[in-house]
C-alpha cells in the first residue's frame, strides 16, 4: 500500500481547476442558411457540447458560450486532446429518410427523422434473446408521429424499397433497416449490426443527435490551472493535516479500536484513490468536497460502532458478546444512513450535469469503499483482535471500569 | 452544567426561534440583496489578446491589467509560445477601460503586432447547471422521503427532508447576509452539506426507532423523555463525528488556498448546522408530529 500510494497519487487525473488542460474557441455559424445565429441557438448548441461530453465521460468541461457566435470549451488534461478534439468536433448531421414520393426507386430523398426528435441518451445496445445478435434500441419523443411513420412504411409491403427507413450521417447513409411493424409506443430496435461495437457506435451516434449549428475551431491553446499550481499543493497539505488530526483523535477517544480505525481509514482512502485511477477519473474541486463527505462518513462509520460497543460493555456485557451485539445494532444504523446517501447521489447523477455529476459519481464511489473498508474490513479486525484475546480489559475500548453497571 | 442532563425537548422552542429567525433574516436578505453572485453566474467580458512573436506570463498580463486600473476573476496565458491572454473580468467592459488594457499592451509588446477579440460572456450554462442542481435535490428529496418511509415512517421521512433543506437554506442565508461571493464550487458545497446532513439525522432517528419499541409510551411526556434518552444516547457520536468533520473542513479553509476559503467555508457553516439540525430540530420536529398522532389514539379510545 505505501509503496502504490505515491504512484496512485500522482497519477490520479486532476480537473482543470486544480491542474489546467486545454481551450478550444469555437466559432458557430448555424447550419441551416436560413437561420440567424442568436443567444439561444448559441446556447442550444454549448448545451449540445456539454451533453456530448458527459456521454463520453470526458470529466467535467467547461462551456462558455460568448458573444455573439463564441463558444469556449475549457477540458482538464492534455494528453489525450486530439482524441478530445475529435469528440467535439461537430458531428455529421444524422437524419432517417424514407423514398416517399422519390423519383429513383432506391434513393431516399424524404426526411422523415432528424437528431433532435430521438429522447437524448436513450439509444442503447441490446442483445436479441434467441441469436445474441447486438440491437440498437431506440426512443424517440413524439410517440404518435413515429407510429404514423412506421405505419406508412409498414403499409408499403414489407422488405420492398418503399419499407426501408434509411440513417445517414450528413449525406453518408450509415444502415438501411426495414421496419418490420407499427411501433406505436416510440420504441423501436434497428438490427443488422454486425459486432457490439458497430451497434455501439450506432447507437453514439444516434445520441449525440444534431448539432444546430456548425463549428469550427478558431484555436486551441493549453490553459494554467483556474486554482493555480500552488492552490494544489495547499489543498492536498490542507487534506493531510486534517486526516493526522482525525486519527490522532480516534486513536486517542477510542484506544484499541482507534487502532483498527487509523487502518481501516487510511486503507479507504488509498483505496478511493485506486478507484479514482482505474476509472480513470477526474479529481476536480465538488469531487475534493465529496472526498470530505466521504472521510466524514467513513468516521462516522467507526464511531458509530465503537460507541455501540461501549454502551455494551458499560451495560456490563462481556467484551465478545458487546463486540457482537454493538456491531449488528449498529450495522443497520449505517447502512440505513448510507443507502440514504446514495440514493440522493444517484438522483444528482442523473440530472445534474457537468460538476455536479462528478460530485455525485465521487460520492457514491466513496460510500461504497466506505462500507468495504470501514464497515466489513473494520469488523473482521475486531473479531481477530478478539479472537486474538490479548486485550479484555474495558478501559483499551475506552469505558472506565467505574461506568460498567452489574448485570 | 453538563450537556447530559440537557433536556433538548424542553428546549426546542428557544432552536426553532433561532433558526426561524436565521432563516427569515436569510430571506429578507435574499430578497433585498440577492446572492452575491460571482464570475460564474454573470455575463462579464472575455478578452483574448494575442501578443504575435511575444510571450508573456501570467504575472506580467495580471500586471499590465492592474496598471490599467482594473482586475480580471481569471488569467490564462497560452497558445504556441505563451503568446494569447485570456482575461475573464466580472463586469461587462467599458470601451474606455478595453482601450486602457489593450493600449498597456502595446506599450509592453510594441503596436503593430497585438490583436485582441473581446467578447461578452453568457453565463446562462451555468445558471442551468444551478438550476438543475435545485431540481436534483427537489428530486432527491423525493427520493430520500420515499425510502425513510419505508425503512422508518413518513414523519420521519418528512423531517429529515426539513432538517436538510433547512441546513441548505441556513448556508444560502449567511452567503446572502454577509454577501460572500457565490460561484460554481459553491453548489456542489451545498451539494455536501445535504448528504451530511441526512446522514446525522438518519441515525439520531435510528436510535429513536430503536427505542420506540423499547419505551412504553403512553403520553407526551413519555415521548420527550424517549426522544431525550435517544439523542443523550446518540450524542457522544453526534459531537464526535461533527468535530472530526468540522476539523477537516476547518483544515481546508485555514490551510487551503485562497481560491477555496469560501467553499471551504460554506462547508463549515453547513456541517455545524447539520450537527445542530439533527440534535435541536430534526427529533423535535419529529416529536410533534408524533405526539399528535398519540392525541388521536387518546380520542379514540374515548369514544368507543
Amino acid at each position: 500500500m505505501v509503496w502504490t500510494s505515491p504512484g496512485i497519487i500522482n497519477n490520479v487525473k486532476l480537473g482543470l481547476d486544480l491542474k489546467g488542460g486545454f481551450e478550444i474557441l469555437y466559432t458557430a455559424e448555424p447550419v441551416d442558411e436560413s437561420q440567424v445565429m442568436d443567444k439561444e441557438l448559441l446556447r442550444e448548441a454549448a448545451r449540445s457540447l456539454q451533453f456530448r461530453a458527459d456521454a463520453r465521460g470526458i470529466s467535467e468541461p467547461e462551456i462558455y458560450p460568448e458573444g455573439e457566435d463564441r463558444i469556449r470549451v475549457r477540458i482538464a488534461g492534455v494528453e489525450n486532446q486530439e482524441e478530445v478534439r475529435q469528440i467535439m468536433k461537430k458531428p455529421a448531421e444524422l437524419t432517417f429518410r424514407s423514398n416517399d414520393g422519390c423519383e429513383d426507386p432506391n434513393e431516399f430523398c424524404k426526411i422523415e427523422l432528424n437528431g433532435s426528435d430521438f429522447v437524448e441518451g436513450a439509444a442503447t445496445v441490446v442483445f436479441e434473446q434467441t441469436t445474441n445478435e447486438p440491437l440498437v434500441s431506440i426512443k424517440v419523443k413524439d410517440k404518435g408521429k413515429f407510429k404514423d411513420l412506421t405505419k406508412k412504411l409498414y403499409d408499403k409491403g414489407y422488405r420492398t424499397p418503399g419499407n426501408i427507413l434509411a440513417i445517414y450521417l450528413d449525406e453518408e447513409l450509415i444502415s438501411t433497416p426495414y421496419v418490420q411493424g407499427v411501433f406505436s409506443d416510440g420504441n423501436a430496435t434497428i438490427s443488422g449490426q454486425e459486432t457490439f461495437e458497430e451497434a455501439e457506435e450506432l447507437a453514439g451516434i444516434i445520441n449525440l443527435g444534431a448539432l444546430p449549428v456548425k463549428l469550427t475551431e478558431k484555436y486551441t491553446q493549453s490553459v494554467g490551472a483556474s486554482l493555480g499550481e500552488l492552490s494544489l499543493q495547499q489543498t492536498i497539505t490542507a487534506g493531510i493535516i486534517g486526516f493526522i488530526i482525525i486519527l490522532i483523535f480516534m486513536l486517542g477517544f477510542y484506544r484499541i479500536p482507534g487502532i483498527i480505525a487509523c487502518i481501516t481509514l487510511t486503507v479507504y482512502t488509498w483505496m478511493l484513490l485506486l478507484v479514482f485511477y482505474w476509472m480513470n477519473a477526474t479529481l476536480t474541486l465538488p469531487g475534493i468536497a465529496a472526498f470530505v463527505l466521504g472521510i466524514g462518513m467513513a468516521v462516522d462509520a467507526n464511531i458509530i460502532t465503537y460507541e455501540r460497543i461501549r454502551e455494551e460493555i458499560r451495560s456490563g456485557k462481556s467484551i465478545l458478546s458487546s463486540l457482537r451485539a454493538g456491531s449488528r445494532s449498529s450495522l443497520r444504523t449505517i447502512m440505513d444512513a448510507n443507502i440514504t446517501t446514495i440514493l440522493a447521489g444517484l438522483v444528482l447523477y442523473y440530472i445534474g450535469t457537468g460538476s455536479i455529476q462528478g460530485f455525485a459519481l465521487t460520492l457514491i464511489l466513496s460510500i461504497l469503499v466506505s462500507i468495504i473498508t470501514n464497515v466489513f474490513f473494520s469488523r473482521l479486525l475486531l473479531h481477530l483482535l478478539i479472537r486474538a484475546n490479548i486485550v479484555k480489559k474495558p478501559v483499551y475500548y475506552g469505558v472506565k471500569e467505574a461506568d460498567i453497571s452489574e448485570l | 452544567m453538563n450537556f447530559r442532563d440537557f433536556d433538548f425537548v424542553k428546549n426546542r422552542k428557544r432552536f426553532f426561534s433561532l433558526s426561524i429567525t436565521i432563516t427569515v433574516l436569510g430571506l429578507l436578505a435574499l430578497l433585498i440583496f440577492n446572492l452575491n453572485y460571482g464570475v460564474d453566474f454573470k455575463s462579464g467580458t472575455t478578452l483574448d489578446v494575442l501578443l504575435g512573436e511575444h510571450s508573456t506570463t501570467k504575472e506580467k498580463a495580471e500586471q499590465i491589467i492592474q496598471e490599467a486600473g482594473l482586475e480580471a476573476s481569471t488569467i490564462t496565458v497560452g497558445g504556441d509560445s505563451n503568446n494569447r491572454v485570456n482575461a475573464r473580468f466580472e463586469e461587462v467592459l467599458k470601451e474606455d477601460e478595453r482601450i486602457q488594457i489593450i493600449s498597456g499592451f502595446e506599450k509592453e509588446y510594441g503596436q503593430e503586432e497585438i490583436s485582441y477579440e473581446e467578447n461578452t460572456v453568457d453565463a446562462e450554462i451555468a445558471k442551468e447547471l444551478g438550476l438543475k442542481a435545485i431540481y436534483a435535490v427537489a428530486i432527491a428529496s423525493i427520493g430520500i422521503i420515499i425510502y425513510v418511509s419505508i425503512r422508518f415512517e413518513w414523519r420521519f421521512a418528512l423531517t429529515a427532508v426539513v432538517a436538510l433543506l433547512h441546513d441548505a437554506f441556513i448556508v444560502i442565508s449567511i452567503f446572502s447576509i454577509f454577501q460572500l461571493e457565490v460561484n460554481l464550487p459553491f453548489v456542489a458545497a451545498i451539494l455536501t452539506i445535504i448528504g451530511y446532513s441526512i446522514n446525522d439525522t438518519i441515525v439520531i432517528f435510528d436510535r429513536i426507532r430503536e427505542n420506540l419499541q423499547k419505551f412504553k409510551i403512553k403520553d407526551f411526556d413519555d415521548l420527550s423523555s424517549m426522544v431525550n434518552t435517544s439523542i443523550r444516547q446518540t450524542l457522544t457520536r453526534s459531537i464526535n463525528t461533527a468535530l472530526t468533520v468540522v476539523f477537516a473542513a476547518f483544515c481546508l479553509f485555514i490551510f487551503g488556498s485562497e481560491s477555496i476559503k469560501l467553499f471551504s467555508l460554506a462547508i463549515l457553516i453547513g456541517l455545524i448546522s447539520g450537527a445542530y439540525s439533527s440534535i435541536f430540530i430534526a427529533s423535535q420536529l419529529w416529536l410533534i408530529l408524533k405526539s399528535k398522532s398519540l392525541k388521536k389514539k387518546k380520542t379514540e379510545v374515548l369514544n368507543s
